[in-house]
């Protein structure tokens, strides 16, 4: 039996199709997860996809914190459910405290859209299990807020506790120690602003997003299997 | 019966700026530039955001616990974001 990936989507989002197609290609089954609803129907793994969720109003992210579905996707990460946001996703997860920091505007002021080179820096998290350490990604961004920010004390924790996920080898947005994706403690919740499932199929110019997929798709396939 | 609370209108003014030590882009972007209108003279440029509000409350104090609460909770990001509010009352029976 597959295994079932919420990819939730709220007015704005505009990745989940996307993100759909790339997951159900690997032979994932992916279901979107409307905002409004507070549940995520018992699915393996969820996405927070990127867009401009609640058209980014007020600061990325900030409104939909607030959706009904993300007391679901909480909940669900909080029993150890894999969670991933990409881009936007990323700044909603930083907003439902599920990940630390924040994500301001880039460096430069300048709206980012190319595809950058990643270092894997760890591989004990939902999106890099499959991944080799120091192995490099090219995939792309599309963003204006990436710009990683942290207090000094986060910053030191994640580093000693290993939760830095992607660093960029050419630091393109001012991201605090070229953080590209983060997790949280418990390694089951993985933020990123890179796009993997734009980079996931040579069709698209890299298929280097796949692996990371992959790597979600074991980790809510593990989770089915317990 | 309980007390009858009267209550007033209050416009609270939110300042959100970023907190001291996190970058602020835009601000010094707009640093940068002042210089090539002559402006050789300026520095410590921040861009913040300036939220303004009416909110009814028995009295000024409970207006502005539920204007920071509203601070804490949505209007300002306390990771990188500080706030400062600021409570003027409205003419009493002016809310509807």
């Amino acid at each position: 039996m597959s295994v079932r990936i919420g990819v939730v989507q709220f007015p704005g989002t505009n990745c989940e199709l996307d993100v759909m197609w790339a997951l159900e290609t690997l032979g994932a089954r992916a279901e979107l997860c409307w905002h409004g609803d507070a549940t995520v129907r018992g699915v393996d793994a969820v996405v927070v996809p990127g867009g401009f969720a609640h058209g980014d109003y007020l600061r990325t992210g900030a409104l939909a914190r607030f959706s009904p579905v993300m007391s679901a996707v909480t909940d669900f990460a909080t029993a150890g459910g894999p969670v991933v946001g990409i881009c936007n996703g990323f700044q909603v997860l930083t907003e439902a405290a599920l990940l630390p920091g924040a994500l301001q505007k880039n460096a430069g002021l300048k709206f980012l859209c190319q595809t950058v080179e990643l270092r894997v820096e760890t591989t004990t998290t939902v999106l890099t299990g499959e991944c080799e350490v120091g192995q490099r990604l090219r995939i792309p961004i599309n963003h204006f807020e990436g710009n990683y920010v942290c207090d000094d004390a986060t910053l030191a924790r994640l580093r000693d506790n290993d939760q830095i996920v992607v660093r960029y080898t050419d630091n393109p947005n001012g991201s605090l120690d070229d953080i590209a994706g983060i997790c949280n403690a418990g390694r089951n919740v993985v933020g990123l602003m890179p796009h993997p499932e734009r980079a996931s199929d040579v069709m698209l110019g890299s298929a280097d997003g796949v692996v990371l997929l992959r790597s979600l798709l074991a980790a809510a396939g593990a989770r089915v299997a317990v | 019966m309980g007390t009858i609370l009267t209550m007033a209108a209050y416009a609270a003014r939110v300042d959100v700026s970023h907190r001291p030590g996190i970058a602020d882009p835009a601000g010094a972007t707009v640093e940068r530039a002042l210089p090539a209108l002559g402006y050789t003279n300026v520095t410590q440029v921040h861009i913040g955001k300036v939220i303004r509000l009416v909110v009814e409350a028995p009295d000024a104090d409970s207006a502005r616990a539920q204007v920071d609460e509203m601070c804490e909770r949505l209007l300002a990001n306390p990771v990188i974001e500080s706030y400062e509010v600021t409570i003027t009352e409205l003419a009493r029976g002016s809310a509807s």
